[in-house]
């Protein structure tokens, strides 16, 4: 008993900084509608902050003053953010912003390492909560307790704010109809800019709480990404109380997982995540969201077409060029195309997904490297050819996408993206856990082509043949009619429907069709590198394509494959630079604000303004 | 549609590419070495480490460098992604002029570069990354490595554990695969010393996020009569300072894999654990020989005291220049065939590359924590020579299945 209460405690006492920011990338959700992934740098900002603060400031009056001013000025970071970077681009397509703060992360990241060095700080105790005090014979630290009185303050003050001021009337208004706000008359802009900077100063109170028990380092911005966003979606995005119940079941269960299954830490979370959207769809507090996620903001979507002859030549004079490269290019600049080739197949794979079907997936590098470690364990574990382990990695992750997609297509909009994530996370984990299997976090080794294809340029010819064979057919299938069902039924659920169309099967199909050729790029890229390691299948890996396709633009077919080549090239570039993540993060935010539809869109429209090109038909 | 825009990038990726390609050796050109680190993702390790490497390179070129030519080192970063250190080293060789290949810190990025250090006959010298499957079961004829791995580090820490009449055991260890055999090595050297001793909890917080409250907690329902400790980094902070807290190390005897290197305790400031029985880098005390030569000559050169990392980059540099030395040229072939039974004198001392797994004698240094003067240091340490670690030949060969 004395054992279980102080579990119970110790678990309350980590729900407080979770549900910190937790509350706050909630907030900004509801209002905003912004899937915030800076939120865990704001975080980050708060701790750092708060850290130098407090080697200024003395005594108990200076910690607890840092604490509130490191929350005051992540705020008016956040304020800077959201009125520089998030403003201009509130009339993209949705989740375009998502893109806007992964930027930001990149900024932020190099920022701090500039600003405070690299090596981790361990933050300062708070002055006369050092020690512990006996609940029942067990020791509880004293900082814990004070965590365990602010928490429900800060809580009962939220609730205050939203329910009781007009202001909070204002924020729960614009949660349920944004639109109906500003027609009468309120102020949106900077609603949304104060939401931001009430969110933000939430994450660095959080960061800044936090310090006493740990400290800050430069890693701390994506390790509290998941368990935050996990926290979000099971108390349903937008709600505050279920975000302050998640945070407390999700802490708690963590405290017990580590005592009686010490080796679940890794994947305990996502289970809960995972269980509860299969008993409630958008969470413990959530509703239905109102709005769709895709194709219904901005502009109204163009129909595609077959490409013109022009640019058929070109592609085609393209690819010659290409394939003459070994003839002119260097040695390395094979493995560099080779790279981005298959990278190019990867990004199609997800915007096929993405553009054609409507369906955001968060965890698309559960394929890829799905196909990736299909193709190494087969080579590892029944010495399959190399030949026949290519053709079975697709093909393996071709199922694994339609399992996962059989149970995430229950959902919609932003929980679908966040199921496809906690998913992708659960295959991550089996792969790192099950070290006997796939070799842990050490990966899988000597997973090399058959004879005949070891060369480099051999290699190289095989991946431009197969991804652009790919590619093709990905682009192919969106003008077949499986492809304009697929579309139908991303315009219009309904409308598909009553016209025939089985669209949850459309849509399997089309999960399934993208994890196929997801899986055949993983399959490209384990036999170029000759291992394959977890970190192929990690949440960056699916962002990786994600930004490429949503800068390359969703809306236009060829958006994903110009998105990677270029991104993936000016990466190559930049990495040269030591601080290439300040750079890469500007240019992303700049791409957001300067070519609200992509690159590929933004191009087309440039050119039809100056009339080099004929206007399409609506 | 705009497929022009792609093929436009291609084109531009690939004259880049091609450029340095006009670079051709000449005898006074300098000898390149192609070093892969992840300098922004570990940046506090690795940046030591190369100044460690620096500082050799300056005083090999003042002697008038290796084989007649100086010596320099290329240095990358890779982010800590496996993928990324494989293209770079494949650019490095080729675009380069790199005549063999160093680095790294994160074990499977050793392993990958490893793999295709074989797959494509280059020379590597792993310096840092710990994992034992570098030297034994994923080992090859192209890949060195010098540090001490982690096996033999934790006999180290089971042979002092051996001698207290501890007999319950607790483990800490991040959950991925350095955790994994570093706990593993542990049980088994001390299982063998001592066959009475008892394993009775097992915690495996994920690395860099430990819930340390709770980990304290569940080693403490354990009763244990002395914990192993392998968290490292901000786990490392966390534990201790919830561990001390809540009277977990009181009365009891702890081991500290690494615990004792300045990259781990240095952070902890005047939080140090006590009395804690560590591997590490004591530099502090080590004023005369070759050992303290080393750290008064890093301390001139850069008004920083050295970490482990340091001295590891330093050594690296004397083992490339040995092994180039005894080789007589830049070929791989003889490069590899030196670096077999090659001996060199270091500031650690005499270490040997042993040609039965091409693992580096190179040792630790054992001893017991400590604060001084507001920071966490190591007292009444040993060096313990790391040929007297490693497992029978026979046992050797039969870890390394690819020969």
């Amino acid at each position: 008993m004395e054992f279980f209460v102080a579990q119970v405690l110790t678990g309350l006492a980590n729900a407080s900084s979770l549900f910190l920011v937790a509350c706050g990338l909630s907030l900004i959700f509801g209002v905003t509608r912004i899937v915030n992934f800076a939120h865990g740098s704001l975080y980050m900002i708060g701790a750092y902050t708060g850290y130098s603060l407090m080697q200024v400031l003395p005594g108990a009056v200076g910690f607890w003053g840092s604490i509130l001013i490191a929350g005051l000025v992540v705020g008016l970071v956040g304020l800077l953010i959201e009125i520089l970077v998030l403003r201009p681009v509130y009339r993209a397509p949705e989740l375009f912003q998502l893109v806007a703060t992964f930027g930001v992360i990149l900024v932020i990241q190099d920022l701090a390492l500039l600003i405070w060095g690299p090596e981790d700080l361990l933050g300062p105790r708070a002055p006369g909560l050092r020690g512990v005090v006996r609940i029942m014979g067990e020791p509880i630290p004293k900082y814990d307790i004070a965590l365990l009185i602010i928490t429900p303050f800060v809580a009962v003050a939220l609730w205050y704010l939203i329910t009781k001021t007009r202001l909070g009337v204002l924020v729960r208004a614009a949660t349920q109809d944004r639109e109906m706000v500003g027609a009468l008359g309120v102020n949106q802009s900077w609603l949304f800019t104060g939401v931001f900077a009430l969110g933000s100063a939430l994450a660095g109170l959080g960061g800044a709480l936090q310090l006493p028990k740990g400290g800050a380092d430069l890693l701390m911005d994506f390790n509290i990404l998941a368990p935050v966003f996990v926290v979000v979606v099971i108390g349903g995005m937008g709600s505050l109380p279920g975000a302050y119940l998640a945070a407390i079941i999700i802490s708690v269960l963590n405290v017990f997982g580590v005592s009686y299954l010490p080796e679940s830490t890794l994947v305990l979370m996502f289970v809960v995540m995972i269980v509860v959207l299969m008993i409630r769809p958008y969470g413990l507090f959530g509703r239905e969201e109102v709005a769709g996620e895709h194709g219904q903001v901005g502009e109204p979507e163009r129909p595609i077409k077959p490409a013109s002859n022009t640019v058929r030549m070109v592609v085609a004079a393209g690819l010659v060029l290409l394939a003459l490269l070994p003839l002119y290019g260097s040695h390395f600049s094979l493995v560099l195309i080779t790279d981005v080739l298959i990278f190019c197949l990867f990004a199609a794979s997800l915007h096929f997904l993405l553009g054609t079907g409507g369906l955001v997936s968060f965890g698309h590098a559960a394929y890829y490297g799905g196909g990736a470690y299909v193709a190494a364990l087969l080579v590892t574990h029944v010495n399959s050819p190399m030949e026949l382990a290519f053709l079975l990695a697709p093909v393996g992750a071709g199922l694994v996408a339609l399992a996962i997609g059989w149970v995430c297509l229950r959902l919609t909009g932003v929980y679908f993206a966040m199921l496809t994530l906690a998913f992708a996370q659960l295959i991550w984990s089996l792969v790192f856990q099950w070290g006997d299997v796939t070799g842990g976090d050490d990966g899988l080794v000597n997973i090399w082509p058959a004879e005949w294809l070891k060369a480099t340029t051999v290699y190289f010819y095989f991946t431009l043949v197969i991804a652009v064979s790919g590619i093709l057919i990905l682009r192919h299938v969106a003008h077949s009619p499986f492809g304009y069902a697929l579309r139908a039924a991303r315009d219009s659920e309904r409308q598909a429907e009553a016209t025939g169309i089985d669209t949850r099967k459309v849509r399997l199909l089309a999960f399934g069709f993208a994890g196929f050729m997801g899986g055949l790029a993983g399959a490209l890229f384990v036999f170029s590198k000759g291992s394959v390691f977890p970190n192929e299948l990690e949440i960056a890996r699916s962002f990786d394509a994600l930004i490429v396709v949503f800068l390359g633009g969703v809306k236009t077919l060829a958006g994903g494959v110009v998105g990677a080549g270029f991104f993936k090239g000016i990466e190559e570039v930049l990495i040269r630079f030591e601080y290439w993540r300040l750079l890469m993060g500007l240019l992303i935010i700049f791409v957001v604000i300067a070519a609200p539809d992509g690159v590929v869109g933004s191009l087309r429209k440039g050119l039809e303004r100056v009339g080099l090109r004929k206007v399409e038909d609506q | 549609m705009k497929r022009k825009t792609f093929l436009k990038t291609l084109l531009g990726v690939a004259t880049l590419a091609a450029l340095p390609l006009a670079k051709v050796a000449h005898a006074e050109d300098p000898i390149i070495i192609g070093e892969i680190n992840h300098y922004k993702r570990l940046a506090a390790f690795a940046e030591p480490y190369k100044k460690g490497i620096e500082l050799r390179l300056k005083e090999v070129n003042a002697a008038g460098g290796v084989l007649g030519r100086p010596i320099e080192f290329v240095f990358r970063d890779d982010q800590g992604k496996p993928g990324e250190a494989i293209k770079i080293a494949e650019e490095l060789m080729t675009s380069e002029g790199a005549v063999m290949l160093t680095g790294t810190i994160l074990s499977n990025v050793g392993l990958a570069i490893s793999s295709y250090a074989a797959e494509k006959g280059y020379v590597y010298l792993a310096s840092e990354p710990l994992a034992d499957a570098l030297v034994w079961s994923a080992g090859n004829p192209y890949t060195f490595r010098l540090r001490a791995s982690t096996y033999m580090q934790a006999s180290m820490l089971a042979e002092a554990a051996a001698k207290t009449d501890a007999v319950k055991y607790a483990t800490i260890a991040p959950n991925y695969a350095y955790g994994k055999d570093a706990v593993a090595a542990f049980k088994s050297a001390l299982t063998k010393l001592r066959p009475d001793v008892e394993f009775v909890a097992e915690q495996w917080p994920a690395v860099f996020k430990i819930d340390a409250g709770a980990e304290v907690q569940a080693l403490e329902r354990a009763k244990p009569d002395a914990i192993y400790n392998v968290t490292f980094g901000p786990d490392l902070a966390k534990f201790v300072r919830e561990g001390t807290d809540r009277g977990l190390f009181d009365g009891r005897n702890v081991y500290g894999l690494l615990s004792g290197e300045p990259e781990y305790i240095d952070p902890l400031g005047e939080e140090a654990p006590e009395g804690w029985t560590v591997t590490g880098y004591p530099w502090y005390d080590l004023d005369s020989g070759p050992e303290g030569e080393f750290v008064a000559a890093y301390q001139a050169e850069y008004d920083d005291h050295p970490r482990l990392g340091s001295l590891v980059g330093y050594m690296t540099v004397q083992s490339i220049v040995a092994a180039l030395e005894k080789a007589g040229s830049t070929e791989t072939e003889a490069i590899r065939a030196a670096f077999e039974d090659l001996q060199l004198a270091t500031p650690m001392g005499e270490i040997t590359y042993r040609s039965i797994d091409n693992q580096s004698t190179a040792g630790a240094y054992v001893g017991t924590t400590t604060v001084r003067d507001g920071r966490g240091v190591m007292v009444d340490w040993e060096y313990k020579d790391g040929a007297d670690y490693l497992p029978s030949d026979e046992e050797v060969q039969a870890l390394r299945p690819a020969e």
